[in-house]
């Protein structure tokens, strides 16, 4: 196993130049999520429009794996259908959790087969879902909740 | 260190020097191994022997043997397998007394590892506090104060957290210097009459400080509170001998010690663990038992409920065998050595910060470091690609790494079979994480 097929460029790239990072207003929900085994912390808010992803703001600190993923967050998921984002989440999920088993959907994940890689280090799972599981648990939220101005 | 001839010969009356003591590491390197092993196509540079050590072959030979021929349950048997494991078992509790200067083997409780020694003597105090008749030095209620430091272990924060909750004491704290030393300063008012126990970890397995204890010791006897130390990072790299402290308790673990996971020590002294309520209760910690009540055993046994991890106990008297024959005092200064070695050389990395005292006095083998920009996880994963096996994380310190404004560190540590050519890999290995996140 090469250590490049875990630090893809694209990861690099996005861990240096992070899309859509900082906290915004409005959202709809928020969830803060740490990873106990090494510190890293993550907040993700939500902002919903109708049913579609109006934004997706992020902060945090952590390894290059966990800050690239939620940049790739990001970037996916912003602007789809709540539809849509669950699947690109279940997708990415599937794959960085499959052990190097699972073939990602290049069409469906973009620039988040770069993770693939992560699944066959079981260490670094959890940076690679750090800020999706966090998304997943604000998206949830705030489609019961309303919006914080 | 060759053995130099001393230049000047100390007055008779005079402490004498006897000439560094010396270890061969290659040879001792051989008897590990694990050490000729490759990781990622590259030979296994072992730096974190903080998290745990590896094992000698010599604690590998009596593992097996004990299986392969002694293997029975203790205390209990009549027949020979009992009879020789119940030897093995307490013969193994006799050498770890020799060897942290106990005065009987009757102090030495085995336990899994450090964290259940120090619970051991935390649910002391709890029994005590809600039972009648426990010994007041152990009855803690509103109003009583127990006392660690800013650089502990979990283990050594959590079980007093939970004691403090229970039983409505309060818990209180050294904070540390920026050299990454406990703050002394407020001794006085920290230990005072109110408090119970001081509860210190002896080495910092974060910052690698080793504290001195005398300001402490001396503070906490003239109130009467009890002093533990947790010497899970000393034991295992220094002579340590109980009597010299003048301490309580101490708790340390095996496997940090070239002996196997799952056996760890708590020494006490036989006055304070002969007033102690049991901690676990079940078969071999009891006098007499009837279904309306049981009486216990004297300790260490009323410590020690169910089947013991016999043949690790046993691995730990073979591996307190190996370090003695080696010699603690060849051990802390190779370790020394090593420790000014990687100091120097780290100080030559650009943008790395290290966390803990920066000279090589006063602290140990295990130095926690930043390098700037770059998380510690993909320092130690970028390492390990190279073979070189290192801890990223909050080693389970995580009030020491806040007290630094860090959410985790990077730790290389090192033992008595750590090398200056690992060092300098180390340091390598550190220029290739800066090129690949440059």
């Amino acid at each position: 196993m090469q250590l490049d097929q875990l630090y893809q460029e694209i990861i690099l790239d996005h861990y240096k130049k992070p899309r859509g990072r900082g906290l915004r207003e409005p959202y709809g929900a928020e969830a803060h999520h740490v990873n106990p085994t090494c510190g890293d912390e993550v907040t993700v808010r939500v902002s919903l429009s109708d049913d579609r992803v109006a934004d997706i703001s992020y902060e945090g600190m952590g390894c290059s794996i966990s800050q690239a993923s939620a940049s790739v967050l990001h970037e996916l998921l912003v602007g789809k259908s709540l539809k849509e984002a669950f699947a690109r989440v279940d997708a990415f999920t599937e794959m960085v959790g499959g052990r190097g088993q699972v073939t990602p959907d290049e069409q469906l994940l973009e620039d988040g087969v770069a993770f693939a890689g992560v699944a066959r280090y079981p260490a670094r799972v959890k940076c690679a879902l750090l800020s999706w599981m966090a998304f997943k648990d604000a998206a949830a939220r705030a489609t019961v909740g309303g919006s914080h101005e | 260190m060759s053995q130099t001839a001393n230049l000047v010969t100390p007055p008779e009356g005079m402490p004498q020097y006897d000439g560094m003591p010396h270890i061969d590491v290659d040879k001792i390197r051989a008897d590990f191994p694990i050490l000729s092993r490759e990781v990622n196509g590259h030979p296994l540079v072992y730096l974190d022997s903080a998290n745990t050590s590896q094992k000698p072959r010599q604690v590998l030979e009596v593992l097996q043997a004990h299986w392969e021929q002694h293997n029975g349950n203790v205390a209990r048997s009549v027949h020979t397998l009992g009879a020789e494991a119940t030897e093995a078992y307490e013969g193994a509790r006799t050498k770890v007394a020799a060897f942290i200067g106990a005065t009987s083997p009757h102090e030495v409780v085995f336990t899994k590892n450090s964290t259940e020694a120090i619970n051991l003597v935390a649910y002391s105090f709890l029994n005590a506090s809600v039972g009648p008749g426990g010994d007041p030095r152990f009855r803690l209620g509103p109003g009583d104060e127990i006392v660690i430091s800013e650089m502990e272990h979990h283990s050594n924060i959590v079980p007093w957290q939970l004691l403090c909750e229970r039983t409505g004491a309060s818990l209180r704290w050294f904070g540390l210097t920026d050299n990454g030393r406990l703050d002394e300063s407020d001794v006085d008012a920290l230990i005072n009459e109110r408090t119970k126990i001081v509860s210190i970890v002896h080495t910092s397995n974060i910052l690698g400080t080793v504290n001195a204890t005398s300001r402490i010791h001396d503070r906490t006897r003239q109130v009467g509170a009890l002093f533990m130390l947790d010497a899970s990072q000393t034991v295992p790299h220094r002579p340590v001998d109980v009597v010299d402290f003048d301490v309580d308790f101490i708790a340390f673990t095996g496997h940090k010690m070239c002996a196997p996971t799952g056996i760890g020590v708590l020494w006490g002294r036989r006055e304070l663990l002969e007033v102690m309520p049991p901690f676990l209760g079940g078969g071999s910690m009891i006098e007499t038992v009837a279904m309306t009540g049981s009486s216990f055993a004297p300790p260490p046994a009323r410590f020690e409920a169910g089947t013991p991890p016999i043949a690790e106990a046993v691995g730990l008297g073979a591996a307190v065998d190996y370090l003695s024959s080696v010699g603690m005092d060849a051990i802390a200064w190779h370790e020394k050595q090593l420790t000014a070695y990687a100091l120097d050389a780290m100080s030559t990395v650009p943008g790395l910060r290290i966390f803990g005292p920066r000279v090589p006095v006063g602290r140990g083998g295990t130095i926690s470091f930043a390098l700037e920009g770059i998380h510690p996880h993909d320092v130690g994963q970028v390492l390990d690609s190279l073979g070189i096996e290192v801890r990223a994380g909050h080693h389970c310190a995580r009030p020491a790494c806040v007290r630094y404004g860090v959410p985790a560190t990077t730790r290389a540590s090192f033992y008595l079979y750590t090398t200056t050519d690992e060092v300098d890999a180390l340091i390598r290995g550190l220029d290739q994480v800066r090129r690949v996140f440059s």
